[in-house]
């Protein structure tokens, strides 16, 4: 079912695969990402990074730097202590340094950084800073950092442990009563491993201070451009830098998936550079300094159980779960969601009894605990039920996926509060997993891997039925520092009948500047072509909080819809002015009101706009223009079911993808082509930390995959060939029906992959398999459990 | 520890640049910061990304493992050079239709991969465009669709070979 298109291809609304307006640029080389702005008189910034886990610093010697032809300045801690900015506090409220004054806490943290004339002589100059450290005893296991005589890491905070906080929701005495009376209970230990987003374009930044006027510009890759205007103003305000003096530029980003939502000491110190000298300063990081330094994500050890009747009814779920967050809590949740959303781990399923508890720890690795592509740990929670279920099903010797029909939440019970205390909006969890079991052949596949069994071999059958929780989100639960997660936008309608449209979103790839020119062409039928759509500038942009965990259909989208309508409504006005009738006499269809009944009386929005700069009625404000910050009242719960096939080789352990087949369910839909491709590459980020990507330590807190030699991202050739399909569930609470798309395929991904390899090992006994699934893993223990 | 600066000639995009440089300056630095042909990224420091590559002498290279000095002599095709009058080459526009592009950061590298790659195979597999990229990394789009573009060119290419040898 494909959502109504009620625009002609002349207007381009809601559901057409319009090509994107973005385009053209990147596919000349004329995209402007932030390595690609030159400023006069422009200098360059480099830094150097702790060899040690954890240390001492004894000093700092940069004479020899400072001798070099070129270097026109080393920053150290001691020097930013002067102006205390030498610590910041993360987005979670925890505080970071940003360059150390004594100890440092993981392997390539900043220990100084080098500002000269040439990106070359920086480098030159960084490795002539000699440092002397003294190693202290690092702690690199999140278990360890909870034993008792574990080194304490954060004594600055006045710690006497490394534990960070206990968070936890749920009945905690009704779910025990629910698994004694069980009679079946099944638990697995499930780590889910530290990763990175790695995208293309690494992080990095121009700060450009201006003397005279006092003013800070900063190009910079971020996601939030607003919550970083104003944090900079909450962190520098004493040393002048007050928030109308300091603009944020987040120009063409390529590629964020989280990892641009923190904010960076290298920012941070370029601009205190910027500020010192009066010169412009770039700073931007090589991939090995991405890796090693930048917020990982996951890193979550969780101990899962599940309570069931013996028909295979659940009836309880209790996680537990240790954060492994680094050495400072940098995450960038909602301020009141310590562990994020990861109480979605209810899933798509009717659990009456649910108790979750997580505690964080520190540890001597690099901080962290952002999204990898997904909405604030919600891949974490449905990795663990989607495993569970499937644990669960091979305790009773059930299908996976009758046991998945059994526990689904029905289409009528929405909307649904779950265990955990979410209000789902709407779902029909057996149409998607129907629809994907008929696209793949599902019986026929059982019946093939019955035969293949027989010979020996081994063939793997996976499903994963997820729901996600996207959009935050309702501004009384939700909030970033303080500030309140709505997001808005600000039309106007030009003389002629164009229009701009500006957004407190970020753009990273998603195709903004088409889809919310669809969205005001749905509603306004002004041509998309002649929307333009701008953001990333906190100096023109509205105030808004920026675009990651798919939020901003949700909100942003929906803002321009709201805009679009008030819009509409002083539309209507002048309409009844100029065809002379009372406002209830008139239809809207996209792009024209007409009298009701005479509909040869008519004027389209362009006579509107024009006319509301030269003839309007008297009595109202001239211009046609809306401004609106939309507060979703709730957040939005796209769904899906993913099937994965697998053949494994029993000598190498390889896994091949025979097929994957992707039913989402992400509600009306703007740009088809657009879900398409946020699908594919969402799939392709679940892939990879399934199969591939692992940020690994060993006990000395040295990163073993520190550069793209060993962290592996999928090739076009590992990458399996997806197919793809939907289902259309409309959020009955968002004013487009829409719910958001670009991280369902990474959160719903891993689960029916391990799913489908756990599958093809089930009768030797295996029942689940750590990610990523390595050839070497699957061969040891092709080996151990007597396989071959 | 800067050293003698060397004097090299380069033809990039048809235009002939001679310059001094230093003999340690990557060609990407060279094209990116020296002639401000930006269409070129960075994406990683140990030659996997591809975000970086270009046609030197009709070869696919990636710019960041080639010394300026290298390719002194050499002529240089970036992702500035590959449109004609304004018009896009089928890689750009397969590119464009097919939705082969999100974030755009690997695409300079990918069409200009594609085009090596399209030169010396007219009319490639799935499997052999797959291979072919295989030295360049996507994060955003997961390949679908920009296999459907190259694809799209390739058609594009050919009818245009046909359509020149028959009139
Ligand atoms: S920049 Fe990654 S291969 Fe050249
Ligand atoms: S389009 Fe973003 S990396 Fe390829």
């Amino acid at each position: 079912m494909e959502a109504e298109v009620r625009t002609p291809p002349t207007i381009c609304g809601m559901g057409h695969r319009m090509k994107r307006k973005e385009d053209a640029r990147f596919l000349f080389g004329k995209g402007r990402y932030v390595d690609d702005i030159k400023l006069p008189g422009m200098l360059y910034m480099d830094i150097v990074r702790s060899p040690f886990a954890h240390a001492r610093i004894k000093s700092i010697n940069a004479e020899r730097a400072l001798a070099m032809d070129g270097v026109v300045a080393v920053i150290t801690g001691k020097d930013l202590e002067k102006y205390n900015l030498h610590w910041m506090p993360t987005l979670m409220g925890d505080t970071q340094m940003v360059l150390p004054t004594d100890r440092v806490m993981y392997q390539a943290q900043e220990v100084a950084a080098v500002i000269a004339t040439d990106r070359y002589i920086a480098a030159d100059a960084v490795e002539a800073i000699e440092v002397e450290y003294e190693p202290l005893e690092p702690v690199i296991d999140p278990f360890r950092a909870l034993e008792p005589d574990a080194p304490v890491l954060r004594t600055d905070k006045g710690k006497t442990d490394n534990h960070i906080w206990h968070w936890e929701v749920g009945d905690r005495e009704a779910t025990e009563r629910a698994f004694q009376e069980a009679d079946v209970v099944v638990k697995q230990q499930i780590y889910i491993p530290r990763i990175h987003v790695a995208s293309i374009e690494t992080c990095g930044c121009i700060a450009d201070y201006d003397p005279v006027e006092g003013k800070l510009t900063v190009y910079m890759t971020t996601q939030a451009p607003h919550v970083v205007r104003t944090a900079l103003a909450m962190v520098a305000g004493h040393v002048g830098l007050s928030e109308e003096k300091i603009r944020v530029i987040s120009p063409d980003i390529g590629g964020g998936f989280g990892g641009k939502v923190p904010i960076y000491p290298g920012y941070v110190i370029a601009i205190a550079a910027s500020v010192l000298l009066g010169k412009p300063v770039k700073w931007i990081e090589d991939r090995s300094e991405n890796l090693q330094a930048d917020s990982f994500a996951r890193d979550y050890h969780i101990t899962a159980e599940l309570a069931a009747t013996k028909e295979g009814k659940i009836t309880a779920l209790r996680i537990k779960t240790l954060a492994d967050h680094g050495y400072t809590d940098a995450a960038a949740n909602p301020s009141k969601f310590p562990a994020g959303l990861f109480s979605i781990c209810t899933g798509s399923y009717d659990i009456k009894h649910a108790f979750v508890e997580v505690d964080a720890v520190y540890t001597n690795k690099p901080p962290g605990g952002i999204a990898y592509r997904c909405s604030f740990r919600v891949t974490e929670a449905v990795h663990a039920i989607e495993r569970m279920v499937d644990v669960l099903a091979q305790k009773l010797g059930m299908d996976p996926a009758e046991l998945r029909f059994k526990n689904f939440i029905q289409p009528d019970q929405f909307p649904y509060k779950s265990a955990l205390g979410w209000e789902y909006d709407s779902g029909n969890y057996p149409a998607a997993l129907r629809k994907a079991m008929d696209l793949i052949g599902y019986e026929e596949l059982r019946r093939e891997q019955a035969e293949r069994r027989a010979r020996g071999e081994l063939m793997g059958i996976g499903i994963s039925s997820f729901t996600e929780i996207v959009g935050a989100g309702p501004s009384r639960h939700f909030d970033i520092l303080g500030i309140k997660m709505f997001d808005s936008c600000e039309l106007r309608i030009h003389p002629t009948g164009k229009a701009i449209a500006r957004f407190g979103t970020k753009s990273q790839g998603q195709g903004h500047e088409t889809t919310y020119a669809q969205i005001i062409a749905e509603e306004l039928g002004i041509p998309a072509e002649h929307v333009q759509v701008e953001e990333g500038d906190t100096d023109t942009a509205p105030y808004g909080l920026g675009t990651y965990a798919s939020r901003s259909t949700p909100t942003a989208g929906a803002a321009a819809a709201m805009a679009a309508r008030k819009v509409r409504e002083k539309a209507r006005k002048i309409a009844a002015y100029l065809l002379e009738v009372s406002e209830e006499d008139l239809e809207w269809e996209p792009g024209v009101f007409r009298v009701k009944g005479a509909p040869d009386k008519s004027v389209t929005i362009q006579d509107i706009a024009l006319a509301a700069y030269t003839n309007h009625p008297p009595g109202m404000e001239a211009g046609l223009e809306a401004v609106h910050y939309y507060d979703p009242p709730n957040l939005t719960f796209p769904f899906g079911s993913y099937i994965c096939v697998v053949d494994i080789d029993k000598g190498t352990g390889q896994v091949k993808i025979r097929r994957f087949v992707a039913v989402d369910d992400c509600g009306h839909v703007i740009n088809p082509m657009i879900v398409e491709g946020q699908i594919h590459g969402g799939l392709t980020m679940g892939f990879a930390p399934a199969m591939m990507e692992e940020l690994v330590y060993d006990e000395e807190g040295n990163i073993l995959t520190g550069s793209f030699m060993d962290y592996l991202l999928p090739t076009a050739v590992e990458t399996p060939r997806w197919e793809t399909a939907r289902t259309v569930t409309p959020s009955p609470h968002h004013p487009l029906g829409a719910k958001g798309v670009g991280e369902s395929a990474t959160v719903g991904a891993p689960a029916a992959i391990v799913n489908a390899v756990v599958d093809a090992l089930s009768p030797y006994g295996v029942t689940h398999i750590d990610i990523p699934i390595t050839p070497y893993k699957v061969w040891k223990i092709l080996h151990e459990k007597g396989v071959v | 520890m800067a050293t003698q600066k060397v004097t090299v000639t380069l033809t990039v995009n048809g235009t002939t640049h001679t310059a001094e440089v230093e003999p340690r300056l990557l060609l990407v630095h060279f094209l990116r910061e020296h002639l401000n042909l930006t269409g070129t990224h960075i994406g990683c420091d140990t030659t996997h990304c591809g975000a970086c590559t270009v046609l030197m002498n009709g070869r696919a290279v990636k710019s960041c493992t080639v010394l300026t000095v290298q390719a002194d002599g050499a002529t240089i095709k970036t992702i500035e050079g590959m449109a004609e009058n304004g018009q896009m080459h089928p890689l750009q526009e397969g590119f464009h239709v097919e939705h082969g592009l999100q974030c755009g950061y690997c695409t300079p590298g990918m069409i200009m991969r594609a085009a090596e790659l399209l030169a010396r195979n007219p009319d490639p597999t799935e499997e052999e465009i797959r291979w072919g990229i295989s030295g360049n990394l996507c994060r955003c789009t997961g390949y679908v669709n920009i296999v459907k573009a190259i694809q799209y060119a390739a058609r594009k290419l050919r009818e245009r070979e046909q359509a020149a040898a028959g009139s």
